[in-house]
Parts: C-alpha cells; sequence; structure tokens
C-alpha cells in the first residue's frame, strides 16, 4: 500500500496583470457559472450579493486630463500565513474546522456542510472575499439542470469563497492516474476565470515550480500583493507599470508615499 | 441493572407499605422482575428489529443481476463492465449500450434477461439501477486515486459482490435517503470487514492508516477538501 498516495507539495497561485484586464467582468461571470454561485434577483446590494471574484475598479484620484482607471479582479488570496504554515487569517479563527488550509496544494478550503455560519471568517479576512448565504439559493426555472454536479450548492447559513476551481484539480488527477502519471501538467488544472479571460491577463500556475509560467511572473519587479504589510503571505500576484496601482495594494500614509514611490521608481 | 431493581423493590415495598400493612407480600417483587425482564426484551426488540424496519425503506431493482455468471464470461474482472473513461471518471453502473455489446439477443433465456430484453433493449431505455453504494452529494471520490494510483482491490470497498449471484435488496434511509450501505447492515454501526460501511469515519481510517495527504493545518489529519466539494 505505500505506492505513492502524496504527490509532490505545490503552491498553486495566480498572477495577474493589471494593465491587461479591461475590467470586462467575465472572469465573474465563468467563476459564478463554474462554482454554482447563487444570485438574486436584485443584486444592487452588493453587501448581501456573492461573488467569489470581485473586479474592483480603482482611480488615480486626479482631475480628467490625468485621471487613470484600473481594474483589480480579486479572488481569494489563498494565504500562506507567515513562514507558510497555514495559518492564514480565516483558518485560524475557523471554530468549526471548516476552512483548512491544504499543505499539498496550498488552498485554503471551505466545506459547507462543516460551517455553521458564525462569519468569524469573514470578519478576520482583510480581503473581503468570503461571503454569508442569506438565503438559499433560488435559481430561475430549468437552470437547475445547467449547475456543475461537480461543487455542492451551499444552503443558507454558511460561508462561502472562492476554491480556485479545485474541483478542477482533483479531475485533472484522476485523469492523470488513468493515464498512468502521478503528476499533473500545467495546463490540466487551469481556474476558470483563467481560461475565461479574454485578455489573458490571469496567469495561474504552481508558485514553486520553475516550469509555470507564474514562477517568473511573480519575481517580476511590477509585482505586488494586496496588503502586503499584513504578513498574510497571499498567493494572488498583481503586475502593473503603473506605480500608482503598485501603491493602491496596500494603505499608505502620504509621506510613506512619497518614500515608498522614491524606492519604487529606484527598483 | 441491580441498582435499578432494587430501586423498583424499594419504591414497590414503599407503595405496598403506604397502601395496606397488611398484605405485605414479597411474590410482589418476583411479578415485577418478570415485567421488567418483559419491558426490556420488548425494548430491545423494538430497537433491533421494529426500528430498523421504520427506518429504512426497501426498493426493487428493476430486475435481477448475477455477478457470478457474468464475471465467468468477461475476461477483464470487475473493468470489463465497470472500467475508467478516459478523462479519468469512473463509469460506475453500465449503460444500455455497454450491455447490448453482448446481450443483442437473448442468450441464456432466464426470466430476467427478458424482463431486460422486453423492458429496456426494446424500447431503448437505460436500465434504472439503484446504486448501493452512492455517496452523499457533498462527497468527492475518485475510483482512480484508490483503484489505479493506490492499487486497492474493489472487494476492499464492494465486498463479495463479484461473487453474488443475485442482487441484494436496496435499502435507503427515510430520513437522509442515503443507502444503507452506508451506514452498514448492522444497527450499532459496528463493523468486521472493510466493506461493511462506508461512512466519513471508515474513509479517514484508512486514509490515516495509509498516511494518505495527512497535512491539514486544522486537525494534522487529512483535509476535509480531499473528498468533500
Amino acid at each position: 500500500m505505500e505506492k505513492g498516495h502524496n504527490t509532490t507539495f505545490k503552491r498553486y497561485g495566480m498572477v495577474i496583470d493589471l494593465d491587461k484586464c479591461t475590467g470586462c467582468g467575465a472572469c465573474m461571470v465563468a467563476c459564478m457559472q463554474e462554482n454554482n454561485v447563487p444570485f438574486k434577483k436584485d443584486e444592487t446590494d452588493k453587501i448581501r450579493s456573492i461573488t467569489w471574484i470581485r473586479v474592483y475598479k480603482l482611480n488615480n484620484g486626479k482631475p480628467y486630463p490625468d485621471t487613470e482607471i484600473c481594474y483589480l479582479p480579486r479572488p481569494c488570496q489563498h494565504c500562506s500565513g507567515m513562514g507558510d504554515h497555514g495559518h492564514s487569517p480565516c483558518v485560524s479563527v475557523c471554530p468549526a474546522t471548516a476552512t483548512d488550509y491544504g499543505m499539498d496544494t496550498g488552498i485554503v478550503s471551505q466545506i459547507y456542510t462543516r460551517c455553521f455560519g458564525c462569519r468569524y471568517c469573514m470578519v478576520a479576512c482583510p480581503y473581503h472575499v468570503r461571503h454569508f448565504n442569506w438565503w438559499d439559493p433560488v435559481w430561475p426555472e430549468g437552470m437547475e439542470n445547467y449547475l456543475s454536479p461537480n461543487v455542492s450548492v451551499r444552503m443558507r447559513g454558511v460561508v462561502e469563497k472562492c476554491s480556485f476551481c479545485y474541483h478542477r484539480y482533483q479531475l485533472a488527477r484522476e485523469r492523470a492516474f488513468v493515464q498512468g502519471r502521478k503528476d499533473i501538467e500545467e495546463h490540466e488544472y487551469q481556474t476558470a476565470c483563467t481560461q475565461a479571460c479574454p485578455a489573458k491577463a490571469i496567469t495561474f500556475g504552481d508558485l514553486i515550480n520553475p516550469a509555470h509560467a507564474v514562477y517568473e511572473l511573480k519575481n517580476s519587479p511590477n509585482a505586488f500583493q494586496l496588503l502586503e504589510r499584513l504578513q498574510t503571505y497571499p498567493k494572488v500576484y498583481y503586475l502593473s507599470d503603473r506605480l500608482w496601482v503598485r501603491m493602491a495594494g496596500d494603505n499608505y500614509l502620504e509621506e510613506e508615499k512619497r518614500e515608498m514611490a522614491q524606492a519604487k521608481i529606484k527598483r | 441493572m441491580s441498582a435499578s431493581e432494587e430501586k423498583t423493590k424499594e419504591v414497590s415495598e414503599e407503595t405496598a407499605g403506604k397502601g395496606a400493612d397488611k398484605s405485605k407480600e414479597p411474590s410482589n417483587a418476583g411479578i415485577i422482575f418478570i415485567f421488567f425482564v418483559l419491558g426490556l426484551g420488548v425494548s430491545i426488540m423494538v430497537g433491533w428489529i421494529l426500528f430498523p424496519k421504520v427506518l429504512y425503506s426497501q426498493k426493487e431493482q428493476p430486475f435481477d443481476f448475477n455477478h457470478e455468471n457474468h464475471m465467468l464470461m468477461v475476461d477483464n474482472g470487475c473493468q470489463s463492465c465497470h472500467f475508467f473513461r478516459e478523462d479519468g471518471t469512473f463509469s460506475g453502473a453500465p449503460k444500455l449500450e455497454q450491455c447490448i455489446d453482448c446481450h443483442y439477443d437473448i442468450h441464456g433465456g432466464s426470466e430476467d434477461e427478458i424482463i431486460f430484453h422486453e423492458q429496456y433493449v426494446a424500447n431503448n431505455l437505460e436500465v434504472p439501477w439503484l446504486i448501493y453504494y452512492k455517496q452523499p452529494n457533498c462527497v468527492f471520490f475518485s475510483h482512480a486515486a484508490h483503484v489505479i494510483n493506490a492499487e486497492m482491490d474493489c472487494r476492499t470497498c464492494h465486498g463479495d459482490i463479484g461473487e453474488s449471484t443475485s442482487l441484494p435488496v436496496y435499502e435507503y434511509n427515510r430520513l437522509s435517503s442515503y443507502s444503507r450501505n452506508i451506514w452498514g447492515q448492522n444497527i450499532a454501526g459496528l463493523k468486521r470487514n472493510t466493506w461493511d460501511r462506508m461512512k466519513m469515519s471508515d474513509c479517514s481510517d484508512c486514509h490515516q492508516r495509509n498516511n494518505v495527504n495527512q497535512n491539514s493545518v486544522q486537525t494534522l489529519k487529512g483535509p476535509c477538501f480531499v473528498c468533500h466539494k
């Protein structure tokens, strides 16, 4: 029985090029479709509505001739925690063992049948990636037939969030096993948002595997993470040539901004 | 048990004493003991025989199937009919198309085969088999990971179904609608063979024993995400 149950450790992550993102929202649509994300008739109340990847609109705060816009898609950041011990903010606070960090993939999971809806994780998450199901999902007539059988439909009273399409990882592994391989290739496991992006702004892969595209991209001088200084060590990186976009990744004080700007220009 | 008996004795003596001091008959205790044993017997019968009957409802398979007979005629064992698709998924119960590969005509002429031909092959209908080991919707199970990667035997989880001559009765829980094979035939949840039960603890026990991905941060055991979707 010692026949290699465990595959090599991976750290799946994402690099999103914000200069390529057009803010079209295809990633949000693809994600909702892939993961059976429920929606309401009136989606204007953004505090109560659910989306696993949200596209934010940033601007540089300058008046008309100099105004610049940047769209920032924000999936779950799958924080590794300090020292990659998996002590991400949400995992640390969950009293129900409903959210967990897989040391094999580096993916922060959410088990809906385990969650009892205390919402500590929503408070703990600095990225607002977690959403609470205030109601049982109601699908328009006939749409039940379009639900994905690979992802559970969530019930009222539980928290849900992006899983990096973990079911795709499992299905890819199954395929690899049947073909006599132990491990999967980069292209075999890609998230729905990655594949849906028409601008190819999202790159997905194993951050610690030099053969994967994200390995190089994340080391770019233009790469930054959201709220870096909280030391959550997210596995989603962003790229932008524009300094003000890179500065928007964290809450810097005015004087810090000036210092950082000089430092970043030098880099 | 003896303590409760004594209590009942005391109570009976007290009540007897209150009622009429004259007729203080010690034979009362014997009668109460007999009723106690009878009551216990009835309770146990209700719990072990009647309760499972109430809890589980039975369903008939469309027609009977002889696994042993089929195993003699195929070359590749279980995987002749229960095979892996190219995309890694497992086919499960065979579809009509596969059955017709051999059963284009009536072969043995048994009663069940005639039902199969008249009701399903003739009308081109899929046989609505009831799946004994169907897991709840929130569970992801990969046959490929177990049978191919871990080289496990079908028997480990499914028992001797391959050598059976007829299908067992399909029972499902009236409350959860899950097949009885998940909880197991033993109502107390006792387990002798690996295939007796298919509860979450059975999966996790085996995963723990074989050290499969025991790397969860929360539990230091297998992460829930391995099986739960």
